[in-house]
């Protein structure tokens, strides 16, 4: 089974990785690799994606994971605690899929490369998604009841789910379709 | 004694089996925690917990379970915080719910310490959950 499993998988990441090589901004309808690699553990969508949106660990570097999975019965100002086995399980998911342990996703190489060594607790105080949405003024996010904070990513990404965050499918509630103009 | 052995056992045997239902596992609950010394259960206290409003050192203004589950549990919540929507919580709106004993534990953990400031004890515990499940 699991000699099966490993060739396979390497042939999966070739090819995604191939693919954003390959492909392009332009080239937006084309198929390529998403900006960050997409959930596909079902334990971390349901523990992670119960409040908010269950973030991709490709938006934070390892460090990053590690400090917050130890902080968990102060997370926000929210209790988070898991049970030991769940934590365990998901630290370890998160820091082998974290943006400085993947190849070949844009974003996550972006955001690594904007943070110069710092390891914030938040993907919004990186300063790459911090200066993508540094136009957008305070009546779109913090006073729409429908987005309220910029944490808040699947409520303007409509693929955001999929680790697609591409400028055409942006969807801001009571706004529309975004034009960068 | 024998009988809230018999009750967990038979408990714990439904927990096994998919899909569990709700009953069951609060049968298996309470059973639990009268093994701690809790009980008998009320289920008019656990109505009056779920609606009291607490204050605590880390609350900036009172909280309790309809905060984020409203008034009442049959109808969708929605998080506090992050507005993200809530399925409702009770078995008679929302059959998946109180079917696994890891999730309720989990969530009351979380939630008396966020709402009540403390961990809840097991008779809170147990009138919570006979108010859940007889609505
Ligand atoms: C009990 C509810 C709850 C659970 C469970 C939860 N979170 Fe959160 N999380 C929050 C809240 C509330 C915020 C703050 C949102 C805001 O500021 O708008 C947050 C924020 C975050 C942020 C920062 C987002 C930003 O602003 O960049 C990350 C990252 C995060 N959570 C990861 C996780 C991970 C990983 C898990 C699973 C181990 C998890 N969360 C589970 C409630 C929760
Ligand atoms: C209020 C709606 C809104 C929220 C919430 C939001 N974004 Fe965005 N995001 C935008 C807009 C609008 C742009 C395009 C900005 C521009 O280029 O003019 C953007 C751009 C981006 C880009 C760059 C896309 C590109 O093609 O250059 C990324 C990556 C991104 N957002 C990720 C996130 C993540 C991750 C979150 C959550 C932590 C998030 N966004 C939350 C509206 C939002
Ligand atoms: C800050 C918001 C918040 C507050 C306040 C809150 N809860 Fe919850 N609760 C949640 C969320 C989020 C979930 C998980 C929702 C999901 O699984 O979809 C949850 C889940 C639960 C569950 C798990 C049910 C199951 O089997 O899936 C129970 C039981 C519960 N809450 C009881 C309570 C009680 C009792 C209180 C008051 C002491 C309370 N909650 C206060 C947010 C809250």
């Amino acid at each position: 089974m699991k000699l099966k499993a490993i060739p396979l998988t390497a042939l999966a990441v070739c090819i995604l990785g191939a693919n954003s090589v390959l492909a392009d901004d332009d080239w937006g309808w084309s198929r390529r690799a998403p900006d960050v690699a997409p959930v596909k553990n079902e334990l971390y969508q349901s523990e992670c994606g119960s409040c908010h949106f269950a973030y991709q660990p490709g938006l934070l570097p390892a460090a990053s994971w590690e400090k917050l999975m130890g902080g968990l019965a102060d997370h926000f100002g929210e209790n988070a605690e898991l049970f030991e086995d769940t934590r365990k399980t998901l630290t370890v998911y998160l820091v082998t899929n974290a943006a400085d342990n993947v190849d070949g996703y844009r974003r996550s190489a972006k955001i690594l490369r904007s943070l110069n060594g710092e390891r914030p607790l938040r993907i919004t105080e990186t300063p790459y998604i911090r200066y993508k949405h540094n136009e957008i003024p305070p009546r779109v996010i913090r006073n729409n009841k429908d987005v309220r904070s910029l944490s808040n990513c699947a409520a303007c990404h409509t693929r955001a789910d999929t680790g697609s965050y591409a400028e055409r499918e942006i969807d801001i509630p009571g706004i529309g379709r975004w034009e960068d103009d | 004694m024998n009988r809230v052995i018999m009750i967990a056992a038979l408990g714990l045997a439904a927990t096994a089996a998919v899909p569990a239902m709700a009953a069951d596992v609060v049968d298996e609950r309470l059973a639990a925690y009268q093994a701690e010394g809790a009980g008998p259960f009320d289920a008019k206290k656990g109505k009056a917990m779920w609606t009291q409003q607490f204050t605590h050192a880390k609350a900036d203004k009172p909280r309790s379970c309809a905060t984020c589950h409203t008034d009442d549990p049959r109808a969708q919540g929605k998080h506090a915080k992050t507005g993200k929507a809530i399925k409702p919580l009770a078995p008679s709106a929302n059959p998946e719910r109180l079917t696994e004993v890891r999730e309720i534990e989990k969530w009351f953990m979380r939630n008396c310490k966020w709402t009540v400031g403390r961990k809840c004890t097991a008779q809170e515990k147990g009138n919570l959950l006979s108010y859940l499940r007889d609505l």
